[in-house]
This record gives structure tokens, C-alpha cells and sequence, in this order.
């Protein structure tokens, strides 16, 4: 379990987070959302230990994260959005590189999802596309088997056939029991795999919700009217796609956009909701 | 108007599976699927298709056996279509009804390909 405890946070003289807390409990793919500059990449550094919190804990299963042990170390992998690569270098070298700091990884794994993913492990970064390297990227870092993953942007430069492998390759790496956090703005390409969901703002937690717990709590109207009590309403070409509070019980189909929408127009109204 | 697409995942899901019964490639006591399988195919978290099966057992559509996983339900058949049979009284019937009155089609218009 990740556990984030009254954490301030902050670059120089601005205040990225104050007082947050969250946990991440064991075996789930949580979808990290939040508009450009909240701090979800900071969150990820600091849950890896790269940053250090100004005030409060991070700790990974009871180990402090920026106290960067090895017992913290080898149950995390951190992938950026963007890796500088060694031009000469291969997917395998740079994997073979990492692998002795991490005990569960698994050279077999690492040429399946190559393969899953169509890339070769013998090829230099400098012949390859940007999408490749990041197949390579993804590939190397699930190899090693850690209990916790943090992938920021994983789905950026992925070709479309990519995105539904990358998917696939989730789900079941998800069915194992790892915990698995997705940082991402392409809401699209996660839409059924990420749950619970995790919205930031400034300095604050705005949602922390599973899926279920959100389409409880609110209703998604797809081809309706256009409604004065939505929290969120836009026109589709099928007609007024519309975000309600849930008073009937009833069970909707939830869209991550609409929802992403709702919360940050209605913060103090969502806090009431899912109190 | 889609019915489908305002349905929860873990109930699409579990009206694919509904469906493959429907066209025998699941048949009585066929093993179901694994979870793992399923949301890997689908690309989708397994805890939805998790869901999914508690959903299905629930309607006495598949049942478990402890250790083993899920099998089809030798009645499974008749569960689904008494399932269908409701859900096109309560849902899609009152939306048909109100589609003849603003299309202004009379009960006897749609007797007369009979």
C-alpha cells in the first residue's frame, strides 16, 4: 500500500500541494487525472522518492519514500513521459542494465511483452520511432516485476493498434495483484481500465472514487435534452450529453471527459456528493 | 436511440457473454472464461469483469464451484431470454411507445405484415 500522510509539497515558492492525503491500497489501476501543472508527475516523483515532501509522509508498504532504501527501491518503477535514451543502445542493454537492482525481473516477460507489443529487443533506440522506444519503454519497466507501477503519459507516441495491446497487457499484469497508477490527459485511451479514479486540482484532492461509487453517486445521460440541474452538459451529435446527480439508482455508463468536466466545475458540490 | 450505450461496462460485458450463450458457442457446464481472460480480451480492468460474473451468478445465469472457477448454468438459456423479456417491457417498450405517439403510428399499422 502507498500511503501519503498531511504532505505539503512545493517548488521553491509554489505551493504544489497542501495537506493532501491518499492511499493507495494494493491491486488496482488508479487513473491519475488532473489539468496541466496540479502536480501529478510531482505526486509520482514523490511516491518513487525523486522528490522530497516538504511536510508530511510517503510511504511505500511502511517505507518512507525519500528514504530511497533498496527494500523501497526494487518494489517501484517510475516511467516518465519522456526518457532521454543512449543513441547506441538497445531495448535489451538498457534492460539488462536496470535489472540487477530489481530480484523480480524476468528476462521472459521482458521478450513476451516485446513481442506483444512488436518491437525488437536487438534494435538501437537512435533506428527507432519515438512510439517504439515507448513500447520498449513499457515493456522494460513491467519486466521487472515490481509490486508497484507509475506510468505518466504511458499512452503518449503509441500507435492505435498499440493502445488496445497496451491494455490488454494491463489488465492482466492488474489481475496479479500489482498496484498500478496511470497519470494521464488521454482519458480515452484508458476509459475501461483505470478504477478508481483519482482527480487533482491546486494543492488538493478533488475526487477519489471507484467507478461504481461514481456512477452511484452520479448519472450519465447520453441523447437527452440539455437539463439546468447538470453539473456538466455538452452537445454530441447525438444530442446533450448530461452529468446529474444520481437520484434514481439507476446505472449509467460512465465517460471519464464528462465526469473530469463535472468535478471541476462543481468542486464544492462533487465534496458534498461523495461525502 | 442505443439502449446499450448507457449501460455499464460490467453490464455490456456481461450481455457479450449473455449473447454467446444465446448462440451456443457457451453451452450448459462449458468452464466460463477466466476473468484474467476476459478483461485481457477486452481490454478493460479485471475488477469490472469481476463484477461482471457476481452479476451473471446473481441472475442464475452462470454459477461457481469453489476453487474452480465458473461454469454455465444449465438453464442459462431461460434465465438470459426471462432477463431480455423484462428488460424490453421495462425499457425499450415505454421508449417504442413513445416513438409511435410522436411518429403518430397507430398499434394496428404494425399488425398488417402479418
Amino acid at each position: 500500500m502507498i500511503e501519503i500522510r498531511n504532505l505539503d509539497f512545493s517548488y521553491k515558492k509554489t505551493p504544489v500541494f497542501e495537506d493532501i492525503n491518499l492511499t493507495f491500497p494494493q491491486g488496482a489501476i488508479y487513473g491519475l487525472l488532473g489539468e496541466n501543472g496540479v502536480g501529478k508527475t510531482t505526486l509520482l516523483k514523490i511516491i518513487c522518492g525523486l522528490q522530497r515532501p516538504v511536510k508530511g509522509t510517503c510511504t511505500v508498504d511502511g517505507l518512507t519514500s525519500h528514504d530511497r532504501l533498496p527494500a523501497m527501491l526494487q518494489r517501484v518503477v517510475f516511467l516518465p513521459d519522456e526518457v532521454t535514451l543512449p543513441d547506441n543502445s538497445t531495448p535489451q542493454k538498457y534492460v539488462d542494465e536496470l535489472a540487477p537492482f530489481y530480484p523480480t525481473f524476468s528476462q521472459g516477460t521482458f521478450l513476451h511483452l516485446m513481442q506483444e507489443l512488436e518491437v525488437e529487443p536487438a534494435r538501437k533506440f537512435r533506428e527507432m520511432s519515438f512510439g517504439q522506444q515507448k513500447k520498449s519503454l513499457i515493456a522494460a519497466s513491467l519486466s521487472l516485476g515490481t509490486d508497484y507501477v507509475l506510468l505518466d503519459e504511458p499512452t503518449n507516441g503509441l500507435d492505435i493498434p498499440s493502445k488496445a495491446q497496451f491494455r490488454s497487457i494491463l489488465s492482466k499484469i492488474a489481475d496479479e495483484g500489482k498496484t498500478i497508477i496511470i497519470s494521464t490527459h488521454q482519458v480515452k485511451d484508458v476509459e475501461n481500465l483505470i478504477d478508481p479514479i483519482v482527480i487533482l486540482s491546486h494543492n488538493a484532492v478533488l475526487l477519489d472514487a471507484s467507478v461504481q461509487k461514481i456512477t452511484e453517486r452520479l448519472f450519465f445521460e447520453y441523447g437527452g435534452q440539455e437539463r439546468d440541474d447538470a453539473l456538466y452538459s455538452e452537445l454530441l451529435p447525438g444530442g446533450y450529453m448530461n452529468v446529474v446527480p444520481n437520484t434514481t439508482g439507476a446505472e449509467s455508463q460512465l465517460n471519464i471527459e464528462a465526469l473530469f468536466n463535472a468535478v471541476l466545475r462543481n468542486k464544492d458540490r462533487i465534496r458534498e456528493l461523495f461525502a | 436511440m442505443d439502449f446499450k450505450k448507457q449501460k455499464p461496462i460490467y453490464l455490456q460485458i456481461a450481455d457479450t457473454l449473455s449473447e454467446q450463450v444465446l448462440q451456443g458457442q457457451l453451452t450448459p457446464d462449458d468452464r466460463m472464461p477466466s476473468v484474467r481472460d476476459v478483461a485481457a480480451s477486452m481490454g478493460v480492468n479485471p475488477n469490472t469483469v469481476v463484477r461482471t460474473f457476481e452479476y451473471l451468478q446473481q441472475e442464475e445465469i452462470i454459477y461457481q464451484r469453489r476453487g474452480v472457477g465458473y461454469f454455465v448454468a444449465s438453464d442459462a438459456r431461460q434465465h438470459i431470454l426471462a432477463h431480455q423479456r423484462r428488460e424490453f417491457l421495462e425499457e425499450e417498450l415505454p421508449y417504442i411507445r413513445q416513438r409511435m405517439k410522436t411518429l403518430g403510428i397507430d398499434i394496428n399499422e404494425l399488425k398488417l405484415t402479418d
